[in-house]
């Protein structure tokens, strides 16, 4: 079959897939959306970033307000009802269809992304191997199981703004540097989560762009090869976009506003459920030097008097026997993790690769060190990663791991009973798919799949079986147990913490393949 | 049905009272309720599929075979049904299922005795009943010798009997409730149509209205005259010549017949005709494919009260794109126009069902044109699959393993020569 027709049948699949979940489970992250739809379609400009008659404010930057307003002449021709602000929790059979559908179409965004990015590819001749690579990557996100359970059925537009991504990596690796850069700039002004990824962007373009290319590892090129038009280009993109957001806010001087939005600092190092990284791991350390203490007779609480993160609650609490952390030191942390990547990518410029494990990599260390990072974050890491994982074995292993800990790690986003198995099987799938899509992909000879069965049953399948069975003991054991009542946090931190290991064990690898490479 | 009510009784006592619990549809109920569907599914219609394909699919591939299987458990009319608007027919097509490979694969009485299981569990299998007989007795008619005839006539109906008096004995112990278990089972009572149904009567009542003119006795007679009448050469055929490909044939030309003239039917009852075609998708992907697109078409004004209208339209696109894949049955550029524009008609009939106020005079003016626009092409697949049956004599490429009689009688003489 040609690829052109393997691309739509899975693109045929995967959105005739979704329509089907269009009845299940959604969080109070639909009623954010509608709530988006009704301010932008009702207010003036000036009151979007001021509006709070729903506990729900727009927190996101301009452009995805925009979308939002573009979307709510839809909902108003669809049911009047879902614009109207005080219509708080609104959820007509209407207003569910609409705004699933909406996520729905927004995902050929995604589609059409993964396309571009192969057309280079295909272009060139690869042939059958091109082609399967399209279908493989096509279906490794189309069907991406963090994607069906976070977007889907929890309810967010991440396809949408992971397929700007993608069309701006893709972009750049065609070669058109302004249009990826201009894509790149759009997608920050849609979500400002991928600021986490920025800084690899920010070095490569400006080593790449604005730096003639010398020779291979030229760590520190000369000032005669600077090319100040290009950077002057480069710049120009980049303001323009971010004026034609923020102008009119700065205009109205409402800048400052928007930023305390877009930033809110004051909701505490973790979410309420840990999202499994370093700093799940480090306050886990810390209930359990609490738990140490207090069988030596030592009563450790912090300064209010509390025994910390028993219950997960979103706040601003501080740790009581290991330091408090505070943002700076997570920014500092974040910047310290990611700089031997940064170093990477300057002295090699011609390396898409190489820029490509910097962005995972950049994700990584802005999931792992953080400040108030979400468990969703962490398919910022897997979307790039999936791109390296249908060229590299390598990389491929750790997709194969880091996919599957991911997804069980959201599975505490959908709590009700409904769900339960449709998570579980769709999670199993996707490791069965990449799994047997890693193998036919990047192994070629006998002697490569020889290999893989032995790595396969090494560690990495030990952590999965691990995972098993903590998830069995979460979903079956702990309702059932009669200790439940008293510990309900318990499932959740166990989830957390040991998916953190795996995680934090995939963000090392990845490190030891970008030092060797 | 008891052994479900055994096990909810244990979880919920109120679930299963036996007035109070009228009407209830807790999240746990309900839960609990379409989890006992997908595991009757999965524990018998899955395996049933999956063994009809490993054994009657000529081509060694695996993964072809795989393949197969999963467009063949994609059907969408089955799943909408058992999984969305909520029934158990997964228990009696799964049990027919194993009835047809115990027919094919030679183990007659195993056939039978599972045939007649399904037919306890639902009477609707009665639609499937009369190839079953047919082809059993061609079988029978077969053999050498009148000896070995009557030997296997009466292995059969022993064993058809037996099963049958092991599952009603409970319910037989007095004529009143005997009586009372047939007309809950064939009500009669309830009239020559129940709702807008894709059947020839119901289309004929469009032109002249036939409740009105003739009698309900006259009526039930009429039916069952034509019925029998339509079945007659289908199954002559059978007899003649029993074998396994013309059996699958004859399996839906007899539920398309029951289908089209019966007396009472729902329109539920489709997926009768729609098991078989499963079965043949690999053999006639074209008709099977545009079989199962109008069937569950068919059914979209039920599936719209229940709410699954997109998820209808979800399931065909799925079904249909994965039947494209794995069997690419729109080859020609004649089957291509046929079935485009037959789908045209369709999306037309669908956007006024869910979109449009249909006019005052006529409320029910679109699931009364989506039921004739499907009578049509029922009729059309009925002469169609009446011609494939009766030209099976010819020689042509089967996908499915043949086990022809002459192979058979072959096979049997090599025996006994060894």
């Amino acid at each position: 079959m040609k690829s052109g027709r393997c691309w739509l049948a899975v693109v045929c699949f995967a959105s005739a897939f979704k329509c089907l979940l269009v009845p299940s489970y959604h969080s109070t992250d639909f009623e954010v959306h509608r709530n988006w739809l009704a301010l932008t379609h009702k207010l003036p400009l000036s009151k979007w970033y001021y509006e709070d008659t729903s506990e729900w404010t727009l927190d996101y930057p301009p452009l995805f307000a925009w979308f939002e307003w573009l979307l709510s002449h839809f909902a108003a021709a669809v049911d009047p009802k879902i614009v109207e602000v005080k219509h708080l929790n609104y959820e007509s059979w209407q207003c569910i269809l609409f705004q699933r559908l909406s996520v729905i179409g927004s995902d050929l965004v995604l589609a059409y992304a993964i396309k571009e990015y192969f057309s280079s590819m295909l272009q060139s001749g690869k042939g059958s191997s091109g082609r399967e690579k399209l279908v493989t990557l096509s279906v490794l996100l189309l069907f991406n199981t963090g994607l069906l359970l976070v977007d889907h059925i929890h309810f967010q537009y991440n396809g949408m703004l992971f397929g700007i991504l993608l069309l701006s990596i893709a972009k750049l690796k065609q070669g058109s540097v302004l249009c990826g850069a201009f894509w790149f700039a759009v997608l920050l002004n849609f979500k400002h989560i991928y600021l986490y990824v920025a800084p690899a962007y920010f070095v490569y373009l400006l080593r790449s762009y604005c730096f003639e290319k010398t020779g291979p590892s030229n760590w520190f090129p000369h000032l005669s090869n600077f090319l100040p038009r290009n950077l002057v280009k480069l710049g120009a993109v980049v303001v323009a976009v971010f004026g034609i957001s923020f102008g009119p806010f700065i205009i109205l001087g409402q800048l400052d506003q928007v930023l305390i939005r877009l930033f809110p600092f004051k909701r505490g190092l973790s979410h309420a459920y840990w999202a499994p990284n370093f700093w799940a791991l480090y306050n886990f350390a810390d209930k359990l030097a609490i738990r140490v203490g207090s069988y030596f007779g030592l009563s450790l609480t912090n300064v209010s008097g509390q025994a910390l993160l028993t219950g997960g609650l979103v706040g601003d609490i501080g740790h009581s026997v290991l330091p408090t952390v505070t943002p700076f030191s997570t920014i500092v942390l974040t910047l310290l993790s990611v700089l031997p990547a940064l170093f990477k990518v300057w002295c090699r410029p011609t390396d898409f690769n190489g820029f490509l494990r910097c962005i995972v990599l950049c994700a990584f260390g802005s999931f792992l060190c953080g400040w108030h990072v979400h468990e969703k974050a962490i398919l910022l890491v897997l979307v790039p990663l999936s791109l390296l994982a249908v060229c590299h074995s390598s990389d491929a292993a750790v997709f194969v791991v880091l996919s599957t800990t991911g997804h069980v790690s959201l599975f505490p986003l959908l709590f009700l009973q409904a769900e339960s198995l449709l998570k579980i099987i769709l999670t199993l799938l996707y490791l069965m798919f990449s799994y047997y899509a890693w193998r036919s992909i990047c192994c070629g000879t006998k002697e490569m799949k020889d290999e893989l069965k032995l790595r396969v049953y090494q560690l990495p399948s030990i952590y999965l079986g691990g995972l098993v069975i903590i998830q069995f003991y979460c979903i079956v054991v702990h309702p059932l147990a009669p200790f439940a009542d008293g510990l309900p946090f318990f499932p959740l931190m166990l989830t957390s913490v040991y998916c953190a290991l795996g995680v934090v064990a995939a963000w090392f690898q990845c490190y030891v393949t970008m030092l060797k490479d | 049905m008891h052994l479900c009510g055994r096990i909810a009784e244990r979880i919920d006592p109120t679930w299963v009272a036996l007035y109070s619990s009228r009407g209830m549809e807790s999240y746990n109920l309900r839960l609990f309720m379409r989890y006992t569907v997908l595991i009757a599914d999965v524990l018998i219609y899955f395996p049933a599929v999956c063994v009809f394909c490993k054994m009657f699919c000529l081509k060694t591939s695996s993964l072809y075979k795989a393949a197969v299987a999963l467009v063949m458990l994609l059907q969408p009319s089955l799943v909408l049904i058992d999984h969305g608007h909520f029934q158990y027919n997964c228990v009696s097509l799964g049990l027919t299922l194993w009835a047809i490979i115990g027919l094919g694969s030679g183990k007659d009485l195993l056939g039978s005795a599972a045939f007649v299981l399904a037919l306890s569990y639902k009477q609707m299998e009665l639609y499937h009943a009369t190839p079953f007989f047919f082809y059993l007795l061609g079988k029978c008619l077969h053999e050498e010798t009148i000896y070995r005839k009557l030997l296997k006539l009466s292995k059969i109906g022993c064993t058809v009997v037996g099963t049958f008096v092991l599952c009603w004995l409970p319910f037989l112990t007095t004529k009143e409730m005997a009586m009372q278990v047939c007309h809950r089972l064939f009500p009669f009572a309830r009239g020559l149509f129940e709702d807008k149904v894709a059947n020839f009567w119901f289309s004929a009542s469009l032109i002249f209205k036939m409740r009105d003119i003739i009698s309900q006795t006259r009526l039930i007679q009429l039916t069952v005259l034509t019925t029998l009448l339509m079945l007659l050469p289908s199954s002559w055929n059978l007899v003649r010549k029993p074998t396994f490909n013309r059996f699958l044939v004859a399996l839906v030309n007899s539920s398309l017949t029951f289908f089209l003239f019966s007396y009472q039917v729902h329109e539920k009852s489709i997926l009768l005709a729609a098991l078989p075609l499963t079965l043949l998708l690999v053999e006639c992907p074209f008709p099977g494919v545009w079989f199962h697109t109008v069937a569950t078409f068919s059914m979209s004004p039920l599936l719209q009260r229940d709410g699954l209208s997109l998820a209808s339209v979800a399931m065909l696109v799925i079904f249909v794109t994965a039947s494209l894949i794995v069997f690419n049955p729109l080859e020609t550029i004649w089957t291509k126009v046929m079935y485009t524009s037959s789908c045209m008609g369709m999306a037309v009939l669908q956007f006024g069902l869910n979109f449009l106020q249909p006019p005052s005079r006529y409320p029910d003016l679109f699931p009364v044109l989506i039921s004739a626009y499907c009578c049509l092409h029922f009729l059309v697949f009925l002469a169609y699959f009446h011609y494939v049956q009766f030209s099976l004599d010819k020689p042509s490429p089967m996908y499915w393993s043949d086990q022809t009689l002459e192979d058979q009688t072959t096979s049997d003489v090599d025996k006994k020569t060894i």
